[in-house]
């Protein structure tokens, strides 16, 4: 920024538990104990979730989609934190949290069509308890701070019984802390000891506004004001990502209240398909990134302990299968009815909707007599 | 002098004269500055007039409008963008409750210059919270004043009028309308900005529109001729307070009227207008007023906006009923 006013933001230690070349290192305070299958695992969901996140890229600049907010290079921190949740957990995700929704087990083809115009969403967020991707920036802190104030009135935390209690994760930007929907999330949630966990991703830009635009302390700062735990985790390390907000959500589900964690990533792409980062930021920045990939690492990882090549080219050919999948169910998405819609207005339908139902069927009906 | 340029290019100029002529007027909003905008409408602006007078703001539209109340009392000229209709709620707050208000509660003492810059409504294939269109909500809010631009000339000129204005103005732009051309004299202000148009004259309906609308409306009256019937088109540019005279007028010669808007039909504008037509030109209607307008529900997956914004047959086919009475 050349305006002196605005300083970079400080820094703040970071947990990794995964370097960039695919050494596991140690963190005093978290530590990822999964075995070589589970991090087998993780990756697959990398991999699955990046094939998603391009395939839709590609879909909407051949036209099939209006629009596509891509997640490249947020792969670890929404598959990290997404796995660290239990089924009972619930998961408030934002519009570019694809693999939160893909590891939720939510089917994916849901995300094409919202962005193909064909729906809003569409699902029922109990079935695989993740709600539907939220637009309006910050809102949904909110919604999981209700949500998990609810647990807390019904009993489902705190019990010992780790089938029963239960928690809620908040996906977020970096720029939806400067929401005041946010601020009042994490003091409701302290003031309630509620059993929540914010996931912000800082991938350091809102559009165009970068970072510095948005706080003056690094974001995982913002906690300690209103007295809840923060944790600043290296965002493109999966392993780290799963340690930390798995330890979040356990003392969630212990009654000890709510957590930020700041998972400090990088937004590889453009805002969304229809956005220009070349007006706003160098190209080189984005290169000091792309050494850091979320994937690479955890293939040399597994590489380095023995995983042989026939394992890595079945994880591409289920890639490669799903790529195949979601080409072929975009193109099949059925097309909204308006006439239907109107029975989703209310639940009790209105006489005026009912009404105006009628009225839009009879001139489509007409339309449609015309031309015959 | 007349020249030719997009809405998009037309409000810039007319931003630009008006930072140009006061350096009291600033402009703020989010990826205003460098970005120029997501619609690109202050592109360049910030390498112009610096980052004191142009800036990106953080991502909280309460305190967008809540700064600029302060601001204001510094004797300031705040214009504010609100990246898309669907995020205005945030801002709703300081909108309907203190910068409506302020002049009124401080006794006439503390006049609230500030620009409230919206792009709404349909038919760019957006996702959802990008087609709203809550002008209304803004209209029935006492205090406000609301406006809504048709073409580049009108775009240029109003909103340098508006920034003029010592009361708070919410200045709709229609953005499916952002990328179409049109002549903008940049000599002329033509009308004030309260002030209602008769963009096409005819003897035979009066259409009464605004905004992404005007446009649809003027090509309804083309197909309408082509058919024999002559419709007037009336772009009310002044949603609050409107400007009803010329309608009236027209519909006095007419005696038939279709109101014609993006948003839902129950309380939308075309409710008032109908009314005050009932009101004033009873004797003279030939049949009730007709409305064409969105349907209450909250705006549809963009694939089927098609059928739920008013297009070119249902607005004939409102003219239809109209005169079949
Ligand atoms: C209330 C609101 N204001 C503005 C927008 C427009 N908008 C969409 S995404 C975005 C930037 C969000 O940045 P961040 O929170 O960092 O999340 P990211 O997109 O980086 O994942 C903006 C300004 C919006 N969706 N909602």
């Amino acid at each position: 920024m050349s305006d002196p006013s605005v300083h970079a933001v400080a820094d703040s230690p970071l947990v990794q538990l995964l370097t960039p070349e695919g050494v596991r290192t140690t963190s005093p305070e978290h530590a990822y104990d999964g075995s070589l299958a589970d991090i087998q695992d993780l990756f697959r969901d990398l991999v699955m979730t990046r094939r998603l996140d391009t395939e839709a890229f590609a879909l909407q600049r051949h036209g099939e989609l209006g629009l596509w907010p891509p997640a490249l290079g947020q792969e670890a921190a929404q598959v990290g934190s997404a796995r660290a949740l239990r089924p009972q957990d619930f998961a408030f995700p934002t519009y570019r949290d694809h693999g939160v929704v893909l590891c939720r087990g939510e089917d994916p083809v849901h995300l094409l069509s919202i962005f193909r115009g064909s729906s809003l969403g569409g699902w029922d967020p109990a079935d695989h308890n993740v709600a539907l991707p939220n637009i309006i920036i910050g809102a949904q802190t909110l919604h999981a701070t209700g949500y998990a104030m609810a647990l807390t009135i019904e009993g489902l935390v705190g019990t010992g019984d780790p089938e029963r209690d239960a928690a809620s994760i908040a996906y977020l930007g970096d720029g939806a802390t400067s929401q005041g929907d946010f601020n009042e999330a994490l003091d409701w949630a302290a003031v309630h000891q509620a059993p929540v966990v914010f996931f912000c991703q800082n991938n350091h830009y809102a559009i165009s506004v970068p970072l510095e635009r948005q706080t003056r302390v690094p974001i995982v700062q913002r906690a300690d004001g209103f007295g809840l735990p923060g944790v600043r985790v290296d965002g493109n390390d999966v392993l780290a990502c799963h340690a930390v907000t798995t330890a979040a959500l356990q003392r969630a589900r212990d009654g000890q209240g709510p957590t930020l964690i700041e998972a400090v990533t990088y937004r590889m792409g453009p805002h969304t398909t229809s956005d220009d980062p070349t007006r706003y930021r160098e190209a080189a920045e984005a290169d000091g990134w792309r050494a850091k990939d979320p994937i690479e690492r955890v293939r040399l990882y597994l590489a380095a302990e023995g995983v042989s090549q026939d394992w890595f080219d079945g994880v591409q050919a289920e890639a490669d299968a799903l790529g195949v999948h979601l080409r072929e169910a975009c193109q099949n998405i059925p097309e909204p009815d308006l006439a239907a819609l109107f029975d989703h207005v209310h639940v009790d339908t209105t006489p005026e909707t009912e009404q105006q139902k009628a009225e839009y069927v009879a001139w489509r009906d007409s339309l449609e007599g015309s031309v015959a | 002098m007349t020249e030719k340029m997009t809405m998009v290019k037309a409000l810039n100029t007319g931003l630009r004269a008006a930072m140009d002529k006061d350096p009291k007027v600033i402009v703020m909003g989010e990826d205003v500055g460098r970005l120029g905008g997501v619609f690109r409408v202050t592109e360049g602006l910030q390498k112009d007039f610096g980052e004191g007078r142009v800036m990106d703001t953080p991502l909280a539209e309460s305190a967008i409008l809540g700064t600029a109340i302060g601001m204001t009392f510094r004797g300031f000229r705040p214009v504010v963008e609100i990246q898309f209709d669907g995020f205005v709620y945030p801002a709703y707050d300081q909108i309907v409750s203190q910068v409506a208000r302020m002049h009124f509660r401080s006794g006439g003492r503390v006049p609230m210059p500030i620009v409230i810059r919206i792009p709404f409504g349909g038919g760019i294939g957006a996702v959802e919270h990008h087609s709203d269109s809550p002008e209304a909500q803004f209209a029935l809010t006492s205090g406000l004043k609301v406006v809504s631009c048709a073409d580049p000339h009108d775009a240029h000129w109003m909103i340098q009028q508006a920034i003029e204005s010592d009361d708070p103005v919410v200045f709709m732009e229609p953005k499916r309308r952002y990328w179409e051309s049109g002549q903008v004299d940049t000599a002329s202000t033509e009308l004030p900005l309260l002030a209602s148009r008769v963009v096409r004259s005819g003897a035979d309906a009066t259409l009464i529109a605004y905004g992404p609308m005007v446009k649809t409306c003027l090509e309804s009256a083309a197909a309408a001729a082509e058919e024999g019937l002559d419709l007037e088109v009336i772009d009310l540019r002044t949603l609050s307070p409107l400007d009803l005279g010329p309608v009236l007028e027209s519909v006095r010669r007419t005696g038939h009227a279709v109101v014609v808007h993006e948003a839902q039909r129950t309380l939308g504008l075309g409710a008032e207008i109908a009314s005050r037509i009932t009101e004033e030109c009873f004797y003279s209607l030939e049949a009730p007023v007709q409305r064409v307008t969105g349907y209450d529900m909250p705006y549809p997956p963009s694939r089927v906006e098609e059928e739920f914004l008013p297009g070119l047959d249902r607005i004939l086919d409102a003219v239809d009923r109209a005169r079949a009475y």
